[in-house]
């Protein structure tokens, strides 16, 4: 339990980290953009908006930096994100709205590449050598092309071109969403071309990784026995691959925001309606409110993730949980 | 370890024959570039034809002059981002693993936080507060990219220099009394270089994607050519929908390369400091000159040696010393 405390406590350091960033930024911009973004705002302002500009960027408060700093968390316990000077509703209606499409796609494609990664990394590192090592360059290939490059031709390729799979938003505009069978099948059938594109371009560290430790793996004595013991050969890549999986599962927590820093680009080039897409949209009208709060619900969101990731470890390698090894 | 040579597998060479390409692009790129990327001098949306090898864009500029002189800006960042990121990663980590304790307990809570926070959200925060003259500097960007991306390299240096803090030739500098510093210079961070390098070819790479991310969404300059504001340009001109793929793909094929040579470079590497893996990347041409099977054969680890003009792979039982390698 002691590994587990001490990642937890690791997350809330981080967690505060990425608060007081949040908060300092704003105050750091030099010049008054107060007036600049009340000037941007279309129709009516609201005196809470005013207020909401004001607070973010320290001007026109009569307050010490710390007052503010204290004020700020208050705010935030008590769920107020501000107001978004675009849209004109709290910033934490808007996120509501758009982090269960972000989580669901993002979770979906990372258990999935995960899985697949694993599994053919385990047959790469088993059959070295062969033909199959002629998959390495090409995987490698796709996860070195950016996330939304890769989105861009999928999408033409078999969204436009060939029309295999519908395109652009995250359900048929045809449907009305409710929980029945038709508005389900109309969102996996758009989720599809955006998770296969995250898990084009983020199975090859997964698989990469998995085919190296499994080579490491096979030299092992317990290896060598198994097959000694004649055991088929399926039950002893079996034996070898969950010995091999550990790191990898290890690496699940890094690896989270690396891919969600990539997929968040997926929901720009499909259109889905998720935290990306609102973040880049946010970024084009420079609503501060809003990319704030943003940043704040992606970082705990990743962080949320990691914590899922560290339990798993915890579960499946009984050595962490005597050892204070991290 | 006192030569760092690199196993010379079909994948190390075709990694360094894509990374010098692109490093030599870097150089004379922009003096190849047949136009001024910027100048509107011709017939706007023209395909590809034999004055224009990649047509022109919306604006009549000639695309693979912008190609050629993206070349620059983009590796500029990338490389400056990867120096700064890995001189922070050595810094943190090195010190962390040798000097232990608090520090760290420090150095290692700040490594974590920062790997913890999501990159790219971050980096889109922090541009989105800088002003235009920011915005257009390409050293500035490359600053704020490491800043996000040394984490990761703190971490494996720092796991390197642990293993190495306790070995028989260091404990015996210290015991002749040579200075903190020197251990840590002089007898720790030439032993480091294999993890060094993969840690800076990684930074790179990440500094890469993370640039050309910027820039297409429309963070740094749009004046500063570079393979993301090609992308931006031609996404909002709706190049790709329009068909224009020699628009859009050209340079998001270029990105994929570099990067490719740059993970085929790691992988060279990851060889050399795992013997196993190096047995495994043997082509089947070397396999067969040298009398191995043909498919390797469990409970045997190859041991390839450089003989003068040839490789010489000698079968080897793994002895137990060498069956620690790498677990």
């Amino acid at each position: 339990m002691r590994v587990l405390g001490r990642r937890l406590s690791l997350y809330v350091v981080t967690a505060w980290v990425a608060i007081t960033v949040n908060f300092l930024l704003p105050h750091l911009m030099p010049g008054n953009p107060v007036q600049n973004l009340i000037g941007k705002v279309t129709g009516q302002i609201t005196p809470q908006q005013v207020r909401s500009i004001e607070l973010l960027f320290g001007v026109g408060l009569h307050q010490g930096l710390w007052s503010q700093y204290v004020g700020y968390w208050h705010q935030l316990f008590l769920g107020n994100l501000g107001v978004s000077i675009t849209l004109s509703t709290p910033v934490s209606s808007v996120l509501a709205s758009a982090v269960p499409w972000t989580v669901g796609l993002i979770g979906v494609s990372t258990i999935l590449s995960f899985i697949l990664g694993t599994f053919a990394g385990a047959l790469l590192g088993w059959f070295r050598g062969s033909r199959l090592d002629s998959v390495i360059p090409v995987a490698t290939f796709f996860q070195a092309a950016p996330y939304f490059f890769l989105g861009t031709v999928v999408l033409l390729l078999f969204g436009s071109d060939l029309h295999w799979f519908p395109v652009l938003g995250a359900y048929s505009q045809s449907v009305t969403p409710g929980w029945h069978w038709d508005f389900v099948f109309s969102l996996l059938r758009y989720g599809e071309l955006p998770v296969i594109t995250i898990v084009l371009s983020s199975v090859a560290g997964w698989m990469l990784g998995m085919r190296n430790m499994m080579i490491t793996m096979i030299a092992e004595d317990f290896v060598l026995m198994a097959v000694a013991k004649g055991l088929p050969r399926r039950k002893v890549i079996a034996h070898a691959a969950r010995n091999a999986v550990l790191p990898s599962v290890a690496n699940l927590s890094l690896a989270i925001g690396l891919v969600v820093s990539g997929a968040l680009l997926v929901e720009l080039v499909f259109n889905y309606p998720g935290v990306g897409n609102l973040l880049l949209q946010a970024v084009l009208n420079e609503d501060y409110p809003l990319i704030q709060g943003i940043f704040l619900v992606i970082t705990m969101t990743v962080l949320a993730a990691n914590l899922l990731a560290d339990v798993l470890y915890f579960i499946l390698d009984p050595r962490t949980r005597t050892e204070a090894a991290v | 370890m006192s030569s760092v040579r690199l196993p010379r597998s079909p994948k190390v060479l075709v990694g360094v024959g894509i990374v010098a390409f692109f490093a030599i692009l870097t150089v004379i790129g922009p003096w190849l570039a047949p136009d001024n990327p910027s100048a509107t001098n011709f017939l706007p949306n023209l395909g590809p034809s034999g004055s224009h090898w990649l047509g022109t864009t919306a604006l009549g500029q000639d695309i693979f002059s912008q190609l050629l002189d993206g070349a620059r800006a983009t590796m500029i960042v990338a490389i400056v981002a990867g120096v700064v990121a890995t001189v922070l990663s050595v810094i943190v980590g090195v010190a962390a693993g040798y000097l232990g304790g608090k520090t760290d307990d420090g150095l290692s809570l700040l490594s974590n936080v920062f790997l913890a926070i999501p990159g790219l959200p971050l980096l889109i925060v922090i541009d989105s507060y800088l002003p235009a003259s920011g915005r257009s500097n390409s050293f500035a960007i490359g600053l704020i990219i490491s800043l996000t991306g040394w984490a990761w390299g703190a971490r494996v240096l720092r796991a390197q220099t642990m293993s190495l803090r306790n070995r028989d030739f260091v404990e015996a500098a210290r015991i002749i009394g040579e200075s903190r510093r020197r251990i840590m210079l002089f007898e720790i961070a030439p032993n480091l270089l294999p993890v060094l390098a993969s840690s800076f070819l990684f930074t790179t790479l990440y500094s890469i994607g993370a640039y050309v991310t910027l820039a297409y969404v429309g963070l740094t300059s749009t004046a500063v050519w570079n393979w993301g504001t090609m992308m931006y340009w031609a996404q909002a001109n709706n190049a790709p929908l329009a068909g224009q793929w020699y628009w859009f793909v050209p340079p998001g094929i270029c990105i994929a390369l570099i990067g490719t040579g740059l993970a085929l470079l790691n992988f060279g590497i990851d060889e050399f400091i795992n013997p196993r893996l190096r047995a495994a990347g043997l082509s089947g041409k070397v396999r067969r000159a040298s009398g191995l099977p043909r498919r390797p054969r469990l409970g045997y680890t190859p041991v390839a040696r450089r003989s003068p003009g040839r490789v010489v792979v000698t079968p080897a039982r793994p002895t137990p010393s060498s069956t620690n390698v790498g677990a």
